[in-house]
């Protein structure tokens, strides 16, 4: 069976992650994944898009961001797009909470919350843009 | 236009918070402005009560992170009261029952802090 694939291209501001969040809701509804993986879903694409707009973007809120649902029989990949900075995996530590209240610390969970929602996240850098594909297998 | 908004109530010390709508980055910063404006007013027992808070991430997360140690120091605290359990289930997974006092209702945690100030 070929793949649909449903995408969506937003400006690098967070006003539009509200958009996000229903394009991931109604693609993963209508894929059958139940309500509370649909929540998952959709915060899994938020802290992704987050991180490409105060990271990737550094706060720039005219740059592109490209967000593709790709559903085939047995899983919905969701690949997200941008030409800013790279994200540095070998930087990246896992966060410890407690330390973080400690130091009045807010961010850096973003990426552990990806992690721990989908089955699968990768990020690569080629041709000119990062990529960060995260993958869902259906029940 | 936001979908997200906070509202003040007081139950005798305590400052009840009411939180409505969607919590994201985009919206984090009014949560931060309205647990400014009660450290301001030296309101800092805070209790956010959750029953219409329809989603948040973790940049609305990470604001109660923020705040706590410094409202703890100052003798306060953040409870947490009335969360969907699909909010819920996003506090548990990065931990925080661990670090906050998250209650069933508003009521318990009222008494939570009556509790802690009689001691």
């Amino acid at each position: 069976m070929a793949a649909t694939t449903h995408t969506l291209t937003i400006p690098s501001s967070t006003r539009f992650l509200e958009d996000v969040r229903e394009f991931v809701t109604t693609h993963a509804t209508d894929a059958g994944f139940d309500e509370m993986v649909v929540e998952q879903l959709k915060m899994a694409v938020d802290e992704a898009c987050t991180n490409v707009i105060e990271h990737a973007y550094s706060g720039e809120s005219e740059q592109p961001i490209e967000i593709a649902i790709i559903l085939s029989r047995d899983k919905m990949t969701i690949r997200i797009r941008d030409k800013g900075q790279q994200f540095n995996q070998q930087a990246y530590r896992e966060p410890d909470l407690i330390e973080y209240a400690k130091t009045r610390k807010s961010g850096g969970f973003g990426v552990h919350i990806m992690r721990k929602l989908m089955d699968e996240v990768a990020y690569k850098t080629t041709g000119g843009y990062n990529e960060c594909r995260m993958v869902k297998y259906l029940p | 236009m936001s979908n997200f908004s906070v509202g003040f109530r007081s139950n005798g010390t305590v400052q009840i918070l009411d939180l409505q709508g969607e919590l994201d980055a985009h919206t984090a910063a009014e949560l931060e402005a309205a647990i400014q404006k009660c450290q301001k007013d030296n309101r800092v027992h805070i209790l956010v009560n959750g029953a219409n808070l329809m989603y948040i991430s973790s940049a609305g997360l990470g604001v109660f992170m923020a705040y706590i140690e410094e409202l703890r120091e100052s003798g306060g605290d953040i409870k947490i009261a009335a969360l969907q359990p699909k909010v819920y289930n996003v506090f548990d997974l990065l931990g925080f029952p661990m670090l906050f006092d998250i209650v069933e209702t508003e009521e318990g945690a009222v008494s939570k802090f009556e509790t802690a100030s009689a001691d």
